[in-house]
């Protein structure tokens, strides 16, 4: 009795150990693909790469493009996506009722949520590019991005509005307000922080976005800064691409690709960080 | 002036028409899909442009049969999986189950937080640091080799499966698990008989949904599997997933042309792919759900 007591606590002991180890080697492998991002691209990075124009056809200079031509898609692909996800949001959790019409609703989210970002790509060219012809444009990528984000906005707003407690509601309605002035008034102020950091997210995702828009806004090499709505852009997630699958140069050009590396990581990683910590404070002040 | 009733309800059905924003995008895909791809399985041949494996769509008379760029698909994530479902689920157990909650806090954030991480940035380490690395353990001529994709899609899919499996795990209610340890059981017998049987739907749930991310992938395979459309009998070999062919060459195929409806063809098998894994995702998440609330 006493022997199999200690067997089955060494039993334990062994498995929880191998689990441990899994964890730790999966958090070890990730964290080895950024220090060595960071190490063949920290030693790039400099006032100069990041603020001026890249010469002698991408091989010197810096990447002040794509950082412009980055902000540019990303900021439309918000813009857009915005009030169409927070305002999907609002009917399914406000409006809608338990049963088919919100399950198919919701289906179609899940489903656009999966479909692989080259074909989102192939989507943006064959409308936005040729039929509407907006031609190879931050117009178009943006609106490519948008949709591609658009369900990780709905998804977070939905989470923010739900986690609104109802008496808010219900005090509303037995003041007197009309359900929509109490989702203007009440309901969405609460929700705000929450839904905020549903963007900051959808920043993040989208700022490294690469297969949506070489079709749609992408180009590899630019002297000047984009000046209309309708010009072609480099973006830092292709620039990366582009360096180090078809440039010419490759010893020039690859220490560029690292350096765009650690720019867009820091970016991305920096984004996630801020969401993350947003959706701690706003949970801890809703469950107090 | 509009009396508030006429306004709400207006406010209802702009409302409406928003939430079917997902849906309306989603047809428009498939329309386009279709619209575009389409032509290409009348003048092949369905079965034909699945099952033939000779993929020369500028050689004259070209050649449109995808089999060897969809089992490279297949193959590499059946590979990526391998990798990533072990891993993945154990650290999910550990992390729910095991780990002090003060440990758990940082170590799931951080997890979420390299979900983030672009494509991009795990093709180019594919290439340049873990290609060269392969090509000198294995002795091959390029590094660029259907297990470097395999091993890139199984890291990049470890965020998405540990996140989503670990949130199944800890919506088991804790009142399973003290029954359980109330009659006597110990802690890794309670974990094996009962968490993990409850949990098993929702962690079927993160490992498709990590497959459909792996499937649809496009920028690491394309940096990382070397381009070649050969059958993926060698995993050491290059290969050429239908992501990659898609990105390579939409760029020089012109608009209309038989090349151009033959990649959006390709976009349709793939897009019909991830809508099969969506849709089991989906029936295993709800099937977790009733489990989880004891109905």
């Amino acid at each position: 009795m006493e022997n199999k007591l200690t067997k089955r606590k060494a039993v334990e002991k062994i498995v929880f150990s191998i689990l441990g180890l899994l964890m730790l080697s999966s958090i070890a492998v990730l964290g080895v693909i950024i220090f060595f991002i960071f190490k063949r691209g920290l030693g790039v990075i400099s006032w100069e790469f990041l603020t001026s124009m890249p010469k002698n056809g991408m091989t010197e200079g810096g990447i002040l493009p794509a950082i412009v031509g980055s902000f540019y898609l990303v900021s439309g692909a918000i813009l857009v996506a915005t009030p169409l996800g927070v305002f999907a949001a609002i009917y399914m959790t406000e409006y809608a009722k338990k049963g088919k019409l919100i399950r198919i609703i919701r289906i179609g989210v899940n489903n656009l949520a999966g479909v692989p970002s080259v074909v989102f790509g192939l989507f943006g060219l064959s409308i936005f590019v040729k039929y509407l012809n907006f031609g190879v444009s931050i117009l178009s990528g943006a609106l490519t991005l948008a949709i591609v984000i658009l369900p990780t906005i709905i998804r977070a707003s939905e989470e923010a509005l739900m986690s609104v407690p109802d008496e808010y509601r219900s005090s509303s309605l037995a003041l007197g307000a009309t359900k929509w002035q109490t989702i203007k008034n009440v309901v969405l102020p609460a929700a705000l922080p929450g839904i905020l950091t549903g963007c900051i997210l959808g920043v993040g995702r989208v700022a490294g976005e690469t297969a949506p828009i070489i079709f749609t806004a992408a180009t590899f090499f630019s002297m000047r800064l984009p000046n209309s709505v309708f010009s072609e852009v480099m973006a830092l997630p292709y620039n990366i691409y582009a360096l180090v699958a078809t440039g010419t140069f490759p010893q020039k050009q690859i220490p560029i690709a690292y350096g765009t590396a650690v720019v867009l990581l820091v970016l991305v990683l920096l984004i996630n960080l801020v969401a993350i910590f947003m959706r701690i404070k706003f949970s801890k002040k809703n469950t107090n | 002036m509009l009396n508030w009733k006429t306004k709400e309800k207006i406010i209802k059905n702009i409302l409406l028409f928003f939430a079917f924003s997902s849906i309306l995008f989603l047809t428009g895909i498939i329309i386009v899909l279709f619209k575009e791809g389409a032509p290409i399985f009348s003048k092949v041949g369905i079965l034909e442009f699945l099952f033939t494996s000779d993929w020369y769509p500028t050689y004259d008379p070209p050649g449109y049969g995808i089999f060897n760029l969809l089992s490279g698909s297949i193959v590499v994530t059946i590979g990526a999986m391998v990798i990533a479902v072990p891993f993945g689920v154990a650290s999910a157990i550990h992390i729910a189950y095991i780990l002090p909650k003060k440990f758990k806090n940082i170590v799931k954030p951080t997890i979420e937080m390299l979900a983030g991480v672009p494509s991009v940035i795990y093709g180019l380490f594919g290439m340049k640091i873990l290609g060269p690395f392969l090509r000198e353990v294995f002795g091959l001529p390029t590094g660029l080799t259907a297990l470097n994709a395999m091993i890139m899609l199984g890291i990049m899919a470890l965020p998405t499966i540990v996140s989503l499996a670990e949130d199944a795990i800890t919506a088991v209610p804790q009142n399973f698990r003290d029954a359980s340890l109330a009659l006597g059981a110990n802690r890794l017998e309670t974990m094996f008989r009962v968490i993990l049987p409850t949990a098993s739907s929702g962690i079927v749930t993160a490992v498709i949904l990590g497959m459909g991310r792996a499937i649809g992938e496009t920028m690491t395979v394309l940096m990382v599997a070397g381009g070649a459309s050969l059958f993926p009998s060698n995993i050491l070999k290059p290969v050429r997933p239908m992501t990659a062919t898609i990105a390579a060459e939409m760029g020089e195929a012109p608009v209309g042309s038989e090349h151009y409806q033959a990649l959006f063809g390709i976009a349709i098998i793939l897009f019909l792919i991830t809508l099969i894994f969506n849709i089991f995702a989906d029936f295993a998440q709800q099937r977790f759900k009733k489990k989880v609330s004891g109905e």
